[in-house]
């Protein structure tokens, strides 16, 4: 196990560096630069410009720089937020896609979970039925869909929460967590089910039931784990992928999240700021997946890791 | 004619079981697959033939109706938008972008996964474990980096955005493909290939790929919705269809900028939209219940 671990941790730096490698080649080969809307600037200043962010060095060494100062833990200042390092733009927004990511999280677990145990237990009766459309709806109409449609309803027809940002106290986190929260959910409802309803056929969970146990006690105490294994393959990335942020409801909503850094600069080619998010968010990525994998080691015996 | 007959009954013809018509039967006696089955067909018709049959063009404006609410009588059934065009025929015309998008976007993913996976797949060793590698970590790049990226090399070209979103899809189907080839590859009728000495690409074309159909149509059905949802997203960045072409992605995104003037902006494309990826990803659960042999 111990050497398992160590690794899978040693084989995840070069996949890390060839990310690096991969978003800064493509970066650069995009058209056009950082100052390019600036229009008609001197060509001293341009060149002073250049000079100042590295730009006049040969591709080469602005990488091999880039490679230096991310080793250090530095991704470098940003080129469109004059006076702002990428570290700290990144400081101030994953907080709030953070708590924001977190909260949908533990809404779609709360609902997700028991919603899918429901239509399992009731596998192909009405309550599946209504159930598993439901999770359809959820999955199928995407956030930028959902999103207005909540404000709509909810902040411009009834007024009962704000219509975007996050300065209106708790009220005005519940839309943006509950239209994050909605295909999170449905996932988690689909997999529940289609896992219950395979455990539910084990011989184990046969025997708890024929000895009498009450339902609540079979789930609890035999069903539920193994149910979850399945599960935790598909939090992992989908917690990753929740909590940096996502650029259409942070849009949407106003909120000063993460996922908005990611878009503005690959259109300004702020190409500091672009990579300092691409690569956060495929060390995150790499990250959970390696504790998924260790994760599934500890909750099942049965995975042997050689 | 009774009596001629009596006693003995003509032994019925055997209809075979196979993979397929076994498939079929279940998909039929789904009714939420086959539901999803005929709104889509519905669905390509009307925006195949619809925008023909409006009297209105979906790049025409109505100067006297501007920001019209949906009537009956006025002759814009879905209402108009800012500059009085017609929103039914903007959303059938935007539809056939969005299909358009779908079905080409998940045929490029297909032809890369399926050569990729089988591939892979059918070589094994250390081919198999290199070529696998490099999609564990092109998966994490963050997709929509890559879109983005591509968008801005191909400037906005509506048929290359079909290309570049396929080009960035192929991953989880090269996965799957490999998964289904590894077990192919050791069967008797590639055993039997391999003795005559048919060369391995011939193998991979003509007795690998060929039994992968199933697996490959079930996600090819649950591929096409997420290829419109990027679409979708891409022009919600306002980096997809440019004006005045418009795509469901497009519509919803003017919609929601607009809906407190005109909530029908929003609520047609969007009920279009998620209609479709509805009975797309309806459909492809139903394939996969009907072709999965595990609860044969």
């Amino acid at each position: 196990m111990l050497a398992y671990t160590l690794r899978r941790f040693v084989g995840a730096w070069p996949t890390l560096l060839v990310l690096v490698t991969l978003s800064f080649f493509m970066v650069r080969a995009a058209p056009g630069g950082p100052f390019d809307v600036e229009k008609n600037l001197p060509p001293e200043i341009e060149a002073n410009l250049a000079a100042k962010y590295h730009l006049d060095e040969p591709l080469w060494r602005q990488y091999l720089r880039y490679l230096g100062d991310l080793a250090r833990g530095d991704l470098g200042p940003s080129f469109k937020y004059a006076d702002y390092t990428v570290n700290e733009l990144i400081a101030q927004g994953f907080p709030v896609s953070l708590r924001l990511g977190l909260a949908a999280m533990a809404l779609a677990l709360l609902i997700g979970l028991p919603a899918g145990m429901l239509a399992a237990l009731r596998q192909n009766r009405p309550t599946d039925h209504v159930t598993m459309a439901l999770a359809m709806t959820g999955i199928s109409v995407p956030g930028f869909v959902v999103a207005p449609l909540l404000i709509l309803v909810f902040a411009v027809g009834l007024g009962w929460v704000p219509a975007g940002g996050l300065d209106g106290g708790i009220r005005s986190w519940i839309l943006p967590v509950v239209a994050l929260a909605l295909p999170l959910l449905a996932y988690i409802a689909r997999l529940t089910r289609a896992s219950l309803i395979e455990v539910w056929r084990s011989s184990f969970i046969r025997t708890a039931r024929a000895k009498g146990l009450p339902l609540r006690l079979i789930l609890l105490r035999h069903a539920l784990k193994p149910t979850l294994l399945p599960l935790v393959s598909f939090l992992g990335p989908a917690l990753a992928g929740v909590i940096t942020g996502s650029v259409v409801i942070e849009a949407i909503f106003g909120i000063p999240g993460l996922g908005r850094y990611f878009v503005q600069g690959a259109l300004n080619r702020d190409y500091t700021l672009v990579m300092g998010v691409v690569v956060f968010y495929g060390a995150l990525i790499i990250a959970f997946n390696f504790l998924v994998d260790l994760l599934y080691a500890l909750l099942d015996p049965r995975v042997r890791y050689s | 004619m009774d009596g001629t007959t009596s006693g003995i009954e003509a032994p019925r013809p055997v209809i075979g079981r196979g993979l397929w018509s076994d498939a079929l039967r279940r998909l039929r006696r789904n009714r939420a697959a086959m539901t999803s089955l005929v709104l889509l067909g519905l669905l390509v018709v009307a925006v195949s033939i619809g925008p023909w049959l409006s009297p209105n063009a979906f790049d025409g404006s109505d100067w006297d109706a501007i920001l019209l609410a949906p009537t009956w009588t006025g002759g814009h059934w879905f209402g108009t938008d800012f500059l009085g065009r017609d929103l039914l025929v903007r959303t059938l015309h935007g539809g056939r972008i969005s299909l358009l998008v779908g079905l080409s976007a998940t045929l490029v993913s297909l032809v890369i996964g399926v050569t990729w996976g089988a591939t892979a797949g059918y070589l094994g060793g250390r081919v198999d474990a290199v070529m696998m590698r490099i999609v564990d970590i092109l998966y994490a790049l963050p997709f929509m980096f890559f879109v983005i990226l591509l968008m801005v090399f191909f400037g906005r070209n509506i048929f290359l955005i079909f290309i570049a979103v396929g080009a960035v899809n192929w991953l989880d189907m090269a996965r799957i493909v490999r998964g289904q080839t590894l077990s192919l590859r050791e069967r008797e009728f590639v055993l039997a290939a391999q003795a005559y000495g048919a060369p391995g690409w011939r193998i991979i074309a003509r007795h690998i790929v060929p039994n992968l159909l199933g697996v490959v149509m079930v996600y090819v059905t649950l591929t096409i919705p997420q290829v419109i949802l990027v679409e979708s997203f891409l022009s919600f960045l306002g980096l997809g269809v440019q004006e005045p072409y418009t795509s469901w992605g497009a519509l919803v995104n003017d919609g929601a900028q607009q809906m407190e003037a005109g909530p029908w902006l929003l609520v047609f494309p969007a009920l279009f939209l998620a209609l479709t990826l509805f009975c797309f990803n309806f459909l492809g659960d139903g394939l996969r219940d009907a072709l999965d042999p595990k609860d044969r």
